[in-house]
């Protein structure tokens, strides 16, 4: 079977994806968010891991995951609630996470878990292109696991070449110079940076995350990519709002 | 066996930079970068004379006569504690601010613990005229009151770091996050021999230093350059790294390490890393790390706020684990009995993160003849307060 990411790229439509922590708001609510996601036209999902040290995340994500480690989530635990969810759910599944957790479990008891829940790719900010190359690509792709590499506004073009020839679903293009969750709207400097990386004609499309939160900086992110993710704006959303008016939350995106 | 860095900043199996690619233009900038610069002529002459004009280097090589006598062996004490703000941080601040000159960095960020490097950092900003900002855990900022003053007092801004333990891996979380944001201005500072390469490296190299002096400074006294042991406490092991570099290739010598047990290896509240720690990755680098099973990142306790740390350097998780340096721990009580101890056999009021090191005693004998130089990494001026409480000196 070719993986689920692949598949939903080949879609002719503009990709929305979410993120959310897992074991947040209350550790069982895992299943019934991606459940709700999906019934609400979501195309992706990334699962957060919680990690009690996300030197890439601002403070939404920060606090989802301290709680969530607080509501006991462990790397088991998130496995065992998303044993049956290839029952019930057919989008595809990223988790992303920090490297450490995934170390300590063991990279390949980790991989092969993912396969056997049915999880299409990883997204490990942390885990850098030569390490990733030399020690774990065979191991992702003997699981059939899609490896998804960020670049910035920052990234050289020679840079992204080496991530996009590594690449095999989708670039993760960060909008901007920033931790998660701390920009507000986009202005000229993304409009470019988003062009300067149309024209490079990447092997792989890209889909925009960090600052998008609503239908305006998702049509923006989306005018030459070929989606966006949006994580701390969910999250804010499922703080106030629980986690039964994901309907109200989508409906503002598009 | 080799005890540096390898070209990808591997040592054995430890170190790497494990960090997200909002990182890498800055590392990699740094990385291509740091030895070609720091052993530039006009930079070594620049480094080598504010070390001696400035942070007054070298610092005295001292024969502890009386503390010889009580332990039976020969001490010397290594006085980085006479180095200007007062410990052995600024070796490296001063080096790492000429670096962020040479790579024209105009916005300077750190990480502090004890303070001790936030004050060295601030000292070398103002000294250079450059803006400093400095990420210090709420906790700590209570606990040492008196630095947070002079990081102020010498222009630097210090902002709590409020998640987490708050301290210092928290701290060096926010100052992370500040890189992030800040990304084409902005020299980060580390304070200790941890971090992505090319940091543990650069700041070994920085503060070996220490070990140089030690070498010549021993042979006017003792006739030969390599004492028996040299013993050093570890946070994340910078003080350490620069007294054991230039001896890690002399058999000879034995290496010693102390870490902070805090209430006790196994009481909960530690930060005896070799002890308790597994390999992990923390803050861009792979090391001995204290954590659960399932890889989160423990919060560690000592009395000492600059050991406070859940890991340890990856050169020192490859000296313990090829078996280079012996490591013990010492509780946070033998710390400050070994600091009492200082002060009244020697006039020398250490900082609670040194007496650690000077807890030695109560773990490993020492022969007559052995010639051991211990590392006085700083003074016990910003903890005077926690000694006033400690031992009811009000
Ligand atoms: C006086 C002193 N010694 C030691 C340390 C521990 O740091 P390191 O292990 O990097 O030497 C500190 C840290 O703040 C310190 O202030």
């Amino acid at each position: 079977m070719s993986n689920r990411i692949t598949t939903k790229l080949q879609e002719d439509k503009k990709l929305l994806s979410i993120y959310f922590t897992a074991g947040y708001p209350a550790l069982n609510d895992t299943v019934q968010i991606i459940q709700d996601l999906e019934k609400n036209g979501v195309d992706m999902i990334e699962i957060g891991l919680p990690f009690s040290d996300p030197l890439a995340d601002g403070p939404t994500i920060q606090e989802s995951s301290t709680a969530a480690l607080k509501n006991g989530m462990t790397t088991e635990i998130i496995f065992n609630q998303l044993k049956d969810i290839r029952k019930t759910v057919s989008i595809p599944l990223i988790i992303m996470g920090y490297f450490n957790p995934m170390l300590q479990y063991g990279v390949e008891a980790f991989c092969k878990k993912c396969q056997e829940i049915g999880i299409d790719g990883l997204i490990m900010p942390d885990l850098p292109l030569d390490v990733y190359k030399e020690d774990y690509e065979a191991t992702f792709k003997k699981y059939g696991l899609i490896n998804i590499f960020l670049i910035t506004p920052q990234t050289s073009d020679v840079r992204i070449q080496q991530i996009d020839d590594a690449s095999n679903g989708f670039i993760y293009m960060v909008s901007s110079a920033s931790v998660t969750g701390s920009k507000s709207g986009f202005g000229q400097e993304q409009e470019s940076y988003f062009e300067r990386i149309a024209s490079m004609n990447l092997k792989n499309p890209q889909i925009v995350g960090f600052g998008i939160k609503d239908e305006e900086t998702f049509k923006q992110a989306t005018k030459t990519a070929k989606g966006a993710i949006i994580g701390s704006a969910f999250i804010k959303h499922l703080t106030a709002n629980g986690t039964d008016k994901t309907a109200e939350f989508t409906k503002l995106i598009r | 066996m080799n005890y540096n860095a390898d070209e990808k900043g591997y040592y054995g199996e430890f170190g790497g930079a494990f960090i997200p690619e909002m990182l890498y233009p800055n590392v990699e900038e740094l990385r291509q970068n740091y030895l070609k610069l720091m052993y530039e002529d006009s930079f070594q002459k620049e480094f080598n004379q504010l070390l001696k004009d400035y942070v007054g280097r070298p610092s005295p090589l001292y024969f502890a006569k009386r503390l010889s006598e009580k332990h039976g062996c020969k001490i010397y004490l290594k006085r980085e504690d006479l180095n200007h703000t007062g410990a052995h941080k600024i070796n490296n601040t001063i080096g790492q601010i000429l670096m962020a000159q040479k790579l024209g960095k105009t916005r300077i960020i750190a990480e502090t613990g004890a303070g001790q490097h936030g004050v060295a950092t601030a000292t070398v900003c103002a000294l250079m005229g450059m803006e400093c900002i400095v990420y210090m855990g709420e906790i700590d900022i209570a606990r040492q009151a008196p630095n947070v003053a002079r990081m102020k007092m010498l222009g630097a801004k210090v902002r709590p770091a409020k998640s987490g333990s708050r301290t210092l891996k928290d701290a060096t979380n926010e100052a992370i996050r500040d890189w992030i944001n800040n990304p084409v201005d902005t020299h980060y500072i580390i304070g200790s021999a941890i971090g992505p390469h090319p940091y543990p490296d650069m700041v070994t190299r920085f503060q070996s230093i220490i070990s140089e002096e030690i070498k010549w400074q021993l042979k006017e006294h003792e006739g030969r350059e390599n004492p028996d042991y040299v013993v050093a406490c570890i946070g994340g092991g910078s003080n350490a790294a620069g007294t054991y570099y230039h001896f890690l290739d002399q058999p000879e010598v034995g290496i010693i390490a102390v870490e902070a047990a805090g209430k006790g290896v196994n009481s909960g509240e530690s930060a005896a890393t070799s002890a308790l720690g597994k390999v992990g990755v923390i803050h861009g680098c792979k090391t001995m790390l204290m954590q659960t099973t399932d890889g989160q990142i423990t919060e560690p306790y000592s009395i000492s706020a600059g050991l406070d740390y859940p890991g340890v350097g990856p050169m020192h998780s490859h000296l313990f684990k090829s078996g280079r340096a012996e490591f013990y721990s010492a509780t946070d009580d033998e710390a400050m009995a070994a600091g009492l101890e200082l002060s009244q056999l020697e006039g020398i009021i250490p900082a609670i993160e040194t007496g650690h090191a000077f807890a030695i005693f109560e773990h490993k004998k020492f022969k007559k003849d052995d010639v051991v130089v211990i590392s006085l990494s700083g003074r016990g001026d910003k903890d005077l307060n926690t000694y006033i409480d400690y031992f009811k000196l009000a």
